[in-house]
């Protein structure tokens, strides 16, 4: 691997017009939207919300027109999105499907898979989630035991995910699975499956987190009877395809701009007039958010051009995410202001409420310690 | 992609890579100056590349040149040929001829023009006791670009923490080679703001010779019978070093890219979020760095201090971290929190000049 990888990427100029189109929408949409709501970021769901972005062609814009993507490539996407999170829309619903799910169905799908799941995607009506981790498998996620066995040209599926964002709003779950034999290697033998959540078998249960917030669930299936449609890609192939879709699920703007909503309320309390140490905190973080869009952009043009730059993505979500936990931090020095829930100002309640949910940051989609250790497998150390 | 900067990266990385090794380094330390590296740099017309072909350039975008400052980083080039492309930059936009022969800035101090003659202090220049002209901006009225001849300052000799030369040099009724107003639009500390881009290239170039320096130290050293490179702790270690290189390779880059389209040549925005970021990469860097290398890491012998000690004193000059940072925080909470996303998409802020070291 090289560092060069990281190279300045700009938005090519037939994407940013765009922009304004956005902006102006989100403006008007989101003008009653209350900070503590924004803060919600890409934990907040509204499918109507949904349905509207869909119906304005601004979900799936990097798939093909006859899946009901409108072709725009990912850096149109990518002003979108980045639009998105920083206005604090709720954009929870859909979030996965558009991001992760339709890409992956579209490479490894089958014609009828891709016409079957597709344009819901893009009309922001089919909404995903992502089912890695198990009770004894976080972290450690080859070493999952949820199983489907094969049965005539179908598959009974038996199992439990754990810590599953959103499948409690999903319609669908892309999860990864045994399929091999027990002899078989840690990451072999694994395969992904659409599960239809309202398949009879399939239990959800929100799990509650510190904070009082139901975003996570766990997932029970007991003989849940897949037909032979349901597997995506190929028998066996699911940690390669896995590694490949967490390329896209690291490197996105998500992972530096879900805390933007806190840096708006700190700058609004703090005024016009910084001290001298507010100021060198409120310049250091502009200039890390700026640096880590660049970093992004540079992710999102690798992956444009068909690489999988693993490394470099787990790059972005560890300095983001970095940024992010540091955020909370540094807000609560700058300004001495009271965390508060239920009433206060803006930033005492967007403060609490990102204090909070920070932990998660370097948890979800892969914990700081497994990301430094894939950026030290491209480096050359294991 | 860019066919220009492939040309210009293998070239400068034949000719570094060939001609700066350890023991010039060294004997640069010593006080020598290199003429025969200068030479052959000047032969290659990266110092002039900035400046117009119509005065004695070749009209070099910085977007290409990006990559001959980081290489002169990543070798530890004992010249001050960043200095002398963004002196060359400036007389270019100035209207003035290009200086081929060795040549510097003097970003700080306070010089005073009476009657087309100079008088006062420029402060850390950079292999000021060795170049010929120095290109400044003067204080007071319309500030003016000036180009003068070093033979006629007193110089009082300083050196960074790398023994790189940085020198105070007093001028008394100096004569001018050549002198312009500053075009519209350039602003009076444009050699600071300049300058603070040229560093973070140079520590993007040096970040990326110390993470490659460090991995293979950790492949080769072996301890309790494994290479330390296997032991986790420092495969994190070595993973953040990794990620503040990425970093602040792209967010330089970007700097360059961004100043090439920017009013007056130089977008404050961008550089400003270089020069801090690679300021705090450069302190991360050096102590992964020596982590990894243990005790042989922390000897005169070992090329390793060749990079870092240079990281210790160019993420200070031209502004530290904290300089940039207070700048560009004050300059972002009187814009208020509506306009933090635009301005960060569109990549321009104006910041005012407090506490620049430009004014005297």
């Amino acid at each position: 691997m090289s560092v060069d990888a990281f190279r300045y990427h700009r938005i090519p100029s037939d994407a940013e017009p765009l922009r304004a189109q956005v902006r102006e929408f989100l403006q008007e949409t989101l003008k009653d939207r209350p900070a503590l709501r924004r803060a919600d970021s890409w934990m907040g769901a509204d499918p109507a919300f949904s349905r509207e972005l869909g119906r304005r062609g601004w979900l799936g814009m990097a798939l093909p027109k006859r899946y009901g993507g409108s072709e725009a490539g990912p850096f149109a996407r990518y002003v979108v999105i980045e639009e998105l999170l920083a206005a604090g829309a709720p954009v929870s619903a859909h979030w996965i499907a558009d991001r992760q799910s339709g890409p992956l169905i579209l490479r490894y799908g089958t014609e009828s898979q891709r016409e079957k799941y597709l344009p819901g995607i893009c009309r922001g009506e089919s909404y995903f989630c992502i089912g890695m981790s198990e009770p004894g498998s976080g972290s450690d996620l080859a070493s999952i035991r949820t199983r489907a066995v094969r049965e005539g040209d179908s598959w009974v599926l038996n199992g439990h995910k754990l810590w599953t964002t959103n499948a409690h709003h999903s319609h669908y779950m892309i999860a990864l699975v045994r399929t091999g034999d027990k002899t078989s290697a840690r990451h072999e033998g694994m395969s992904q499956f659409i599960i239809d959540l309202k398949a009879p078998g399939v239990t959800i249960r929100p799990i509650t987190d510190l904070a009082g917030g139901q975003h996570f669930n766990e997932v029970f299936f007991d003989n849940v009877q897949l037909g032979a449609d349901a597997m995506i890609g190929l028998e066996g192939q699911g940690w390669e395809q896995v590694t490949a879709e967490l390329a896209f699920e690291r490197s996105g703007p998500e992972r530096f701009l879900s805390s933007i909503a806190l840096l708006h309320t700190l700058i609004e309390a703090i005024g016009r007039k910084p001290d001298a140490y507010q100021a060198r905190e409120i310049g250091r973080l502009t200039a890390r958010l700026f640096a880590l869009r660049q970093m992004s952009l540079s992710v999102t043009a690798e992956l444009a051009a068909g690489k999988n730059p693993a490394w470099a993505a787990s790059c972005v979500k560890d300095l983001g995410t970095g940024f992010e936990q540091d955020l909370p931090e540094v807000a609560q020095l700058l300004l001495d202001t009271l965390p508060a829930v239920g009433s206060g100002s803006d930033h005492a309640q967007v403060l609490a409420s990102l204090m909070q949910m920070a932990p998660s940051f370097s948890l979800r989609g892969g914990t700081r310690e497994i990301l430094r250790g894939i950026i030290a497998r491209g480096l050359g150390l294991r | 992609m860019n066919n220009m900067r492939e040309i210009f990266e293998s070239t400068i990385e034949r000719l570094l890579g060939d001609m700066v090794t350890p023991e010039l380094l060294r004997a640069c330390e010593s006080g020598a100056w290199p003429a025969e590296l200068w030479a052959a740099i000047e032969e290659s017309g990266f110092a002039v590349a900035a400046a117009p072909e119509s005065h004695g350039g070749a009209g070099a975008s910085w977007d290409d040149l990006f990559v001959i400052v980081r290489a002169a980083g990543r070798h530890s080039l004992p010249l001050p040929l960043p200095e002398a492309m963004l002196g060359n930059a400036l007389l270019g936009q100035c209207g003035l001829e290009a200086v081929s022969e060795p040549l510097s800035i003097g970003a700080h101090g306070a010089l005073s023009m009476y009657r087309g003659r100079i008088s006062g202090t420029l402060h850390d220049v950079p292999w000021g006791r060795h170049v010929k002209q120095v290109v400044a901006v003067t204080h007071g009225g319309e500030p003016m670009l000036v180009l003068l001849d070093t033979a006629q300052a007193r110089c009082e000799p300083r050196l960074n923490t790398a023994g790189e030369p940085r020198d105070d040099l007093h001028f008394d009724n100096a004569e001018v080679s050549a002198s312009a107003e500053l075009p519209q639009g350039v602003p009076a500390d444009v050699l600071h703001l300049g300058g603070a881009l040229l560093r973070s290239a140079q520590i993007a170039g040096a970040l990326q010779g110390v993470l490659a320096q460090t991995i293979q130290y950790a492949t080769e050293r072996v301890q309790f019978g494994k290479a330390i490179g296997s032991f986790q702790a420092l495969q994190h270690h070595m993973a953040v070093l990794a990620e503040h290189t990425g970093c602040t390779s792209v967010v330089a880059e970007c700097a360059f890219a961004q100043s090439q389209d920017a009013a007056g040549g130089f977008a404050a925005l961008p550089i400003a979020s270089a020069k801090i970021c690679s300021a705090e990469a450069a302190g991360v860097a050096a102590s992964v760095a020596h982590t990894v290398h243990g005790a042989i890491g922390f000897t005169h012998e070992h090329a390793l201090h060749l990079s870092t000690r240079r990281l210790w004193s160019w993420r200070s000059e031209f502004g530290n971290a904290t300089h940039w940072s207070q700048r560009l925080g004050l300059a972002v909470c009187q814009g208020g929190a509506q306009a933090l996303w635009p301005t960060i998409t569109v990549g321009q802020l104006a910041l005012a000049a407090i506490n620049s070291g430009v004014t005297a």
